[in-house]
């Protein structure tokens, strides 16, 4: 620096840094990351190794025969429960669909009650009635708190044991027997008829789904509202009387007769599967319930007294403001409790309804095949578990806020 | 000319809004729809009520004979099937005379979960306290050493191996599940898939398919000839479930945290395990303290699963007690009730203990 202050110099340009060089350190971040996951891979290697070597060697010294081809062999055991024509000189292989087409019975029924119920019950807390508050509460400690397991066995006892002998059953109008053989009911006789409905319902929907699509373009384009639900309804039902009256209207009931020692004809559900059903819809329900509450408690207070203030009432403001807010966050928990159910249906093994997990155990008792079997279980589980969960994603991906 | 003042006739009282009166107006009768529901219910719920108090109380028989309740049968409970069968269900299978080791060895667990869940507790000695209990609570039930009859485990049962199955899955879930939410954060992606397949799988099958991998195919995994207690497989069935779905509710806590602390910990120079052991950890696993309570729960209720795989906990002790005795048999209804009461009293405890906790770590973020 020089002392003259009229002429102030520039700082000396410092001197270009050094030219990196890669060098290598076994401190550095990447030579590290790379030494624990290469042990890491090595040390699940060896431990798959291990397991897979005992396995066998296990296998070998037990005698234990090992593969999937025992799929093929005659299964040799009744299914109380079948509703694809399977007899017991299938193969295993039927055997096992017939357990996944039980386990998805229950699964996909007791999905669609549990949302109802628990729907019904997490709104309930809302009420403005104290009881209806108060019986909601009850009903949501009460059954959650409970192992789902005992839940079942108290079903399927109360079925076995309290319900009338089946010479004896309750009888509703020569309509409905309930007994401890299960419940039995009126069933539709299928004719072309009823296929042409479900044909007409399903071009109803198509057709609504157009007229919706319409109505929000219009709605958008002059603030006009339609009346979607009512004509989505409309165009549903239509199709399927079109479709019924164009099958020849058949009017067929196939009612259940009560003779000396049965029930005969109509449709039945049997005491095992409506334990199972009951059980986990009841259980289900209590988590759903909580789950809605939590999304309804989470919109804010504002929206409620906004709603208000525009002279909504207050099951229009519920139904158009508060829950489509509240669906966003009730989703993701939701889609677990689904799953959950799925998963506990395998319960169903404790009260003797043949669902999956129940077959393979038996099949697993029967050929000694512990490994296969078990691994079709946890295949199966796993597919399923993926598949809900990946529609479930896209139906929140589409609830969820549109962010710019 | 001046007119003669009249005063307005005075306003009645407004309506009042508080007291017991006006609170049963705008809870049950605020309207005639409400006020028709609210009728119906009561009427329904007296009529259930009166019902459960004939059957339950006023006709019951409590005396432990079975000849009175069969007479009873239809009109009232037998809880004469719980004052006969109570230690049996409770207990299990382990040896009469040997009974108060198991209801010691359970009050020792219990009362050190219970001090655990308290402030003071919270020091370094805790480990150790804990390596004690449990090593008293194994010595005092399996015995064979300081004179005390040896206990296999397949006579354990009840409701002290309900409590151990979950406080001991639990136990040893945690560090699993720790490491895991780690590893599933981590940049290095050989690890992350591998704690990413860890999860998803476990979180994919149902309890008892684990259960039965574990009675089942852990005996083919081990050495010829080496196959460790059912106890013990079926331990390590429920701790790999329940680290699972640990993991995921610790991941959540991490990812709640504010990536400014991580940045703030590696500007002080703080290196990884620094970093997560002073820093995120803490933070992390205080916020989800109520989640773990609550997978605490679930567990607790999921271990009734065990008596699928043949270990008499709570549930199947029930079955074990009850169905293998004809005159009992056909009061299997009361027996159910009265271990469904027990699981919900420690259930419902539980579940406000984590209410409690979930305020005060509200009162801890509050400003």
């Amino acid at each position: 620096m020089q002392n003259s202050p009229s002429s102030p110099s520039l700082i000396e340009a410092r001197p270009a840094p050094p030219p990196k060089r890669s060098t290598f350190s076994l401190r550095s971040n990447q030579v590290r990351g790379l030494i624990y996951q290469v042990l890491a891979l090595s040390l699940i290697i060896f431990m798959v190794w291990f397991l897979i070597t005992n396995t066998l060697d296990n296998m070998r010294s037990r005698g234990i025969q090992s593969g999937f081809d025992f799929l093929m062999q005659p299964a040799g055991f009744d299914i109380g429960e079948d509703w694809i024509g399977y007899d017991s000189n299938n193969g295993y292989w039927k055997a096992f669909l017939v357990g996944l087409v039980n386990t998805l019975r229950v699964a996909i029924i007791g999905i669609v009650l549990t949302t109802v119920l628990g729907t019904l019950l997490g709104i309930g807390r809302f009420s403005r009635n104290a009881l209806i508050r108060g019986l909601c509460y009850c009903y949501v400690e009460c059954f959650r708190n409970i192992p789902v397991l005992l839940q079942l066995l108290m079903w399927y006892l109360i079925f076995t044991e309290y319900l009338p002998q089946i010479s004896q059953a309750w009888n509703v109008g020569n309509l409905l027997f309930l007994s401890k053989n299960g419940i039995s009911f009126p069933s539709l006789v299928w004719a072309t008829g009823h296929t042409l409905a479900l044909v007409g319902i399903g071009c109803g929907a198509i057709a609504a789904y157009v007229y919706a699509g319409r109505a929000r373009k219009v709605f958008e384009d002059t603030g006009k509202l339609k009346p979607v639900l009512w004509t989505t309804l409309a165009l549903m039902a239509g199709g399927a009387l079109a479709g019924w009256l164009a099958g020849g209207a058949p009017w067929q009931w196939e009612i259940p007769k009560m003779t000396e020692v049965q029930v005969e004809g109509g449709g039945a559900l049997t005491p095992e599967y409506l334990a199972v059903l009951i059980g986990l819809v009841l259980y289900t329900s209590a988590f759903v319930a909580e789950v809605v509450r939590g999304g309804i408690a989470s919109v804010s207070l504002g929206q409620h007294e906004a709603s208000a203030s525009l002279g909504l009432s207050r099951s229009h403001s519920m139904r158009l403001v508060v829950l489509p807010q509240a669906l966003r966050v009730i989703i993701p928990p939701m889609t677990n409790q689904f799953l959950n159910l799925t998963k506990n249906s395998s319960l169903a093994v404790a009260v003797g309804y043949p669902d999956l997990v129940s077959i393979a155990n038996t099949s697993l008792n029967q050929t000694g095949r512990a490994v296969e079997c078990i691994a079709i279980i946890m295949a199966i589980y796993l597919t399923t578990s993926l598949l809900t969960s990946g529609f479930m994603n896209w139906f929140n991906a589409r609830a969820a806020i549109k962010e710019r | 000319m001046s007119e003669i003042f009249v005063s307005l006739p005075a306003r009645t009282a407004p309506v009042k809004t508080e007291g017991f009166v006006p609170w049963v107006r705008s809870n049950f009768f605020s309207s005639v729809p409400s006020s028709l529901l609210s009728l119906l219910i009561l009427g329904i719920l007296l009529w259930v009520a009166s019902g459960a108090l004939r059957w339950g109380v006023f006709n019951a028989v409590t005396a432990a004979d079975a000849d009175l309740c069969q007479a009873a049968r239809g009109i009232g409970a037998c809880w004469g099937v719980v004052n006969e069968k109570a230690r049996f269900i409770v207990l299990g299978r382990y040896p009469q005379l040997e009974h108060w080791r198991p209801v010691i060895a359970t009050a020792l667990l219990l009362g050190l979960v219970i001090a655990s869940c308290s402030r003071y507790f919270w020091k370094p000695w805790l480990a150790l306290l804990w390596a004690g209990v449990l090593a008293a609570f194994f010595t005092l039930m399996s015995g064979g050493v300081l004179g005390l009859t040896k206990v296999s485990t397949d006579q354990w049962g009840g409701l002290p191996l309900t409590i151990m199955l979950t406080v001991i899955s639990m136990t040893m879930a945690f560090p699993i599940a720790v490491a895991v939410a780690l590893g599933r954060r981590s940049n290095m992606p050989a690890i992350k898939s591998l704690c990413v397949i860890y999860v998803e799988l476990i979180r994919g099958v149902p309890l008892i398919s684990v259960l039965f991998m574990a009675s089942f195919m852990l005996p083919l995994f081990m050495p010829v000839g080496k196959s460790p207690d059912v106890l013990i497989r079926v331990i390590v069935g429920i701790t790999l479930f329940a680290a699972a779905y640990m993991a995921e509710i610790i991941r959540g806590g991490l990812q709640s945290l504010p990536k400014g602390q991580t940045e703030a910990a590696a500007s002080l120079g703080l290196g990884y395990w620094q970093t997560q052991l002073k820093i995120v950890l803490p933070q992390a696993l205080g916020t989800v303290v109520p989640s773990i309570m609550n997978n605490f729960i679930s567990l607790f209720k999921d271990t009734s699963l065990v008596t699928i795989v043949s270990l008499y906990e709570l549930t199947g002790a029930l079955s074990l007690a009850v169905g293998s005795d004809p005159n009992w048999r056909p009061f299997k209804i009361e027996a159910y009730i009265f271990i469904a009461a027990i699981y919900f009293v420690c259930c419902f405890a539980m579940s406000r203990y984590s209410l409690w906790i979930e305020k005060q770590v509200a009162v801890g973020k509050a400003r």
